[in-house]
């Protein structure tokens, strides 16, 4: 009948077969094949499949020779269940935990949005000035953020900066002490480094789907994990590796005249790591704003609403300007975190 | 010598690997270092150290790289852990010590200065001199004063409010030395202080190292891969050589008498006239009374021979303050200048 027929005959399985035989429900090939069998005999043997087609023993092909092995979509709805299993005792953790993000976040949209923009636009060159001290920069922000406001998207432009911050915020908390653990531990670091890879390398959709079935979409925590896990990677590497490249010679003087630890930590190691640090803490930025797009698949506001919409309602005007906006955003980011970046290299010339 | 010394280091063996607890047999069996390395994959670092270290001298230990120097100079203050032996400092084994013993050890007995300077780059030179005293928990201000004390002692003036970036080597090497300084400790270890200097400021920097010394009476250990450095230097000079003590004693007896000929390779080589003094070369008083001159005990053979014209018949009566105590050859002071051969050892002296 089937293809592995005999290898079922073989073992001598036909009755373990038979006797499990699942009743699960009909596939649709399976239907459209009886429906399609109509009128022929029912007991017709298939047509013989030529060597060239032999199929792979795959669940699904071996489910027709034997019922008691499952099909893949059992195991899929497995993986379901399990997920759905283990969702409400992880809920129960780590809703809690995350609570505060959800309100870090509506507060900074909140703030962000209920200052008026004569008074947020000022701030945020003040804090260009302190971070840079470069007028051409400061120039630079207020030109951008004076075009898109005059364009109608101060409103989405700001929504994104807020998230970022916050973020960004999150990660550097949690990732800075991260990457210095791993920085002392050499077996953390063997363990941590290919959860880091895989991060990196999870298509950003995928974080998404675990995320909207432990929190609901109305959560802006919910966006805000998805960030966060993403963006965390760079800051956690640098900081491991800016304390690790930190002069050998110089820890063996701290050493030498009795630092303890936490003097060599707070005295030498991060100030020494700091342009590392910076770095990851710029490529945190850059990524935050990369998932910032994409989060608002599950209602994070911002920027990334509009390019959305400009795909679903094909209106390519806005999401070519939004996507333009998005890319300034990108480019002031990354202008005011390296010219700070180079302002503490500076300092710590060698 | 017959006071206890400051450091004594003991049947002191450092194994590089992966277990060197149990190479340890093997070595004591007389494996050797190549021998170690083929069979067992283990390097010998240092073998049976026995060295003693007087309060208030300098001893130099000297060898050229991979002789194991820079490794045993970390063991008095445990930046590296020893595979055996003691290393005893005012009659305690520091290898018993628990962490805060060893903590309080390294901040307040031993000061170390090094190679590479090894200073902060992102606190200015200051912070840097004040750093030992800030480590102990002294507060700001205190550890400034005593920074700026010891950088004006050095010849920094000044330059307090640098960057260590900003100073050119020898300078930054004066800021290692004021840090060394600034931590009051009774012994100071200094790793190749001044071998990544030039010529000339390693000079300036020797002199500078032996007037304070002169004043301050530290104990240091220094270490060194130069021999004219380290006859300079020395009270008690120590060779080492593949991780073993070749030889060990004053310099100038270590000179006239190499007991091994990686010792003569490496004293044929120095300007004998200079380093030599006449303490090393003279003989007991005869009851001769015919003199060129009168020299001291402390005066290099340079002198003597610029004295006497290059005359080799005359002598010189030897006072040492004032009394005197031996006469010199000028006979025996060319047979000095020439360096010592295993095989005419004998005819020196």
């Amino acid at each position: 009948m089937a293809t592995y027929d005999w290898l079922f005959s073989a073992l001598g399985l036909q009755d373990w077969c038979s006797e499990n035989k699942t009743d699960a429900p009909m596939t649709m090939a399976q239907l459209l094949a009886r429906s399609g069998q109509k009128g022929a005999e029912s007991g017709a043997e298939a047509p013989a499949v030529s060597f060239w087609d032999t199929p792979f023993p795959s669940l699904d092909e071996l489910n027709r020779s034997c019922d008691a092995v499952a099909r893949t979509r059992d195991m899929t709805s497995w993986v379901e269940q399990l997920f759905l299993a283990v969702k409400n005792p992880l809920k129960v953790v780590l809703d809690p935990i995350t609570q505060p993000l959800s309100w870090a976040l509506d507060g900074s949209l909140w703030l962000f949005q209920t200052v008026p923009w004569f008074v947020v636009i000022p701030l945020l060159l003040i804090g260009v000035w302190f971070a840079t001290r470069s007028i051409g920069l400061i120039v630079f922000v207020a030109v951008s953020f004076m075009f898109m406001a005059f364009i109608d998207h101060y409103v989405p432009a700001i929504q994104t900066l807020s998230i970022i911050f916050v973020c960004t915020g999150f990660s550097v908390f949690l990732g800075v002490p991260i990457g210095i653990l791993m920085s002392r531990s050499n077996a953390l670091q063997r363990f941590a480094l290919p959860v880091l890879d895989m991060l990196q390398t999870l298509p950003t959709f995928v974080y998404l789907i675990p995320l909207i079935f432990l929190f609901s979409v109305t959560e802006s925590k919910l966006y805000g994990i998805a960030i966060i896990l993403y963006a965390v990677v760079p800051v956690i590497r640098l900081t491991d590796l800016g304390i690790r490249l930190v002069d050998q010679d110089v820890i063996e003087a701290a050493d030498a005249y009795g630092m303890t630890d936490r003097q060599k930590l707070w005295g030498v190691q991060i100030p020494l790591a700091m342009p590392n640090i910076m770095a990851g803490v710029n490529q945190t930025i850059m990524m935050s704003l990369a998932m910032v797009v994409i989060a608002s698949l599950v209602s994070a506001p911002g920027l990334g609403v509009l390019v959305l919409r400009g795909i679903r309602n094909l209106e390519l005007g806005v999401g070519l300007v939004s996507g333009f906006g998005i890319v300034l955003l990108a480019i002031l980011l990354d202008r005011v975190t390296k010219a700070s970046l180079g302002r503490i290299n500076v300092t710590h010339k060698r | 010598m017959t006071n206890d010394p400051k450091i004594s280091i003991r049947k002191l063996y450092k194994i590089f690997g992966a277990d060197p607890k149990s190479m340890l047999p093997h070595v004591h069996a007389g494996m050797g270092k190549p021998e170690l390395l083929d069979s067992y994959n283990h390097v010998l670092g240092l073998q049976d150290i026995n060295v003693d270290m007087q309060a208030g001298e300098i001893t130099v230990i000297m060898g050229l790289s991979g002789s194991g120097k820079s490794t045993l100079i970390r063991h008095l203050n445990r930046l590296i852990e020893p595979t055996s032996g003691e290393v005893i400092v005012d009659g305690e084994n520091v290898l018993d010590y628990t962490e805060d013993q060893l903590r309080r050890l390294r901040r307040e007995k031993m000061s170390m200065v090094f190679q590479k300077f090894a200073l902060l780059p992102h606190r200015t030179v200051l912070q840097n001199a004040g750093m030992p005293r800030r480590v102990r928990g002294e507060d700001e201000g205190s550890a400034e004063t005593n920074g700026r004390t010891w950088l004006s002692r050095v010849g920094l003036d000044g330059y307090e409010d640098h960057y260590p970036h900003q100073l050119s080597g020898g300078m930054q090497q004066r800021v290692g030395i004021a840090r060394a300084l600034a931590a009051a400790s009774d012994i100071m270890l200094m790793d190749e202080a001044f071998s990544a200097l030039d010529p000339l400021i390693r000079t300036d920097m020797q002199d500078l190292l032996l007037e304070l010394q002169k004043e301050l009476h530290k104990t240091i250990v220094f270490i060194t891969h130069d021999l004219d450095e380290a006859l300079k230097l020395a009270d008690h000079l120590v060779i080492l050589k593949d991780g073993f003590v070749v030889q060990q004693g004053e310099p100038q007896d270590i000179l006239l008498n190499p007991n091994d000929p990686y010792i003569e390779d490496f004293v044929s080589d120095i300007n004998r006239a200079r380093v030599l003094r006449v303490r090393s070369v003279m003989s007991p008083l005869n009851g001769e009374t015919e003199f060129a001159g009168v020299v001291d005990v402390n005066d290099n053979l340079e002198k003597l021979i610029q004295m006497s014209g290059g005359d080799t018949t005359h002598n010189f009566k030897v006072q040492q303050d004032g009394t005197d105590v031996g006469i010199l050859h000028m006979k025996a002071l060319v047979r000095a200048l020439v360096p010592a051969q295993s095989s005419d050892r004998g005819s020196i002296r």
